[in-house]
């Protein structure tokens, strides 16, 4: 966002074209707004509508810097020719960005991974699983943010 | 972009047929998000890794598209169970198109 006189400028415009929140971008208050994790969803699962199952995503309860939160994502289930995992998406919704990481499988791949992630504030993580059928999983898990790290 | 060497740490180079060998790998990156500011409120342009790639043979095993949300020295491990003895390589990219790039010899009988 522009400082000074041009970012009073940019703020009356969006304002006066009624853009309201969306144009005014996510660091106005306390919460992040949302971001399009859900059209993300539907994009990375080409509408397919994932189930609720198979995928466990581990993290911590608390997390005291959210600029480094260990995460690890598996799915569970036999893995098969016909059906094995082929990608996992991992979304923060209360991020600035919704994209966290996505990984990609190979039929020799053990069906998991792990990293460290940023979070910017408390939030349901969201790990998308997709299969080489096209069957699509997902799982979300509760994780509380101290200090919140500056996440894309 | 990396001012040191990749660490890479499999648990196992030398296996049977069907065992599992479990790869850690650490890189030295900032990550930059895009979102700071410095000194001078200027935005800090966005300079991450955005692919890191584990290839057997030439063949893809494992691949990660990290977003700026992955925390600086990117860490990422994965497992998987090789069916060739071979040259493990791992590649890693970043916005600037920075290429890091480190091997592994593994056997499997």
């Amino acid at each position: 966002m522009p400082h000074g006189p041009n970012r009073r400028q940019a703020l009356a415009a969006a304002a006066g074209a009624g853009a309201c929140a969306a144009g005014l971008g996510v660091a106005a208050g306390p919460a992040l707004a949302v971001n399009d994790y859900a059209e993300q969803i539907i994009k990375f699962t080409g509408g397919t509508k994932p189930i609720g199952a198979r995928v466990k995503l581990d993290l911590p309860e608390l997390a005291e810097n959210g600029n480094t939160v260990s995460m690890a994502v598996k799915v569970d289930g036999p893995m098969t020719a016909a059906s094995h995992l082929e990608e996992i998406l991992v979304l923060a919704p209360n991020n600035p960005n919704a994209r966290v990481v996505r990984f990609r499988f190979s039929p020799t791949s053990v069906p998991e991974a792990a990293t460290r992630i940023r979070l910017a504030e408390s939030q349901n993580v969201i790990a998308v699983a997709k299969m080489s059928d096209g069957t699509c999983f997902f799982t979300a898990r509760e994780i509380k943010v101290t200090i919140g790290g500056c996440g894309g | 972009m990396a001012e040191t060497k990749p660490r890479i740490r499999l648990d196992k180079n030398d296996v049977k047929r069907g065992d599992t060998i479990e790869v850690k790998t650490l890189v030295s990156h900032v990550m930059e998000t895009g979102l700071r500011h410095d000194a001078d409120g200027k935005l800090i342009p966005r300079m991450i890794i955005n692919k890191f790639t584990c290839e057997l043979n030439g063949k893809l095993v494992f691949e990660c598209d990290p977003e700026s949300a992955v925390s600086a020295n990117p860490y990422f491990q994965f497992k998987f169970k090789p069916e060739e003895s071979g040259t493990l390589k791992f590649t890693w990219i970043d916005d600037e198109g920075t290429r890091t790039e480190a091997t592994e010899t593994i056997k499997v009988s």
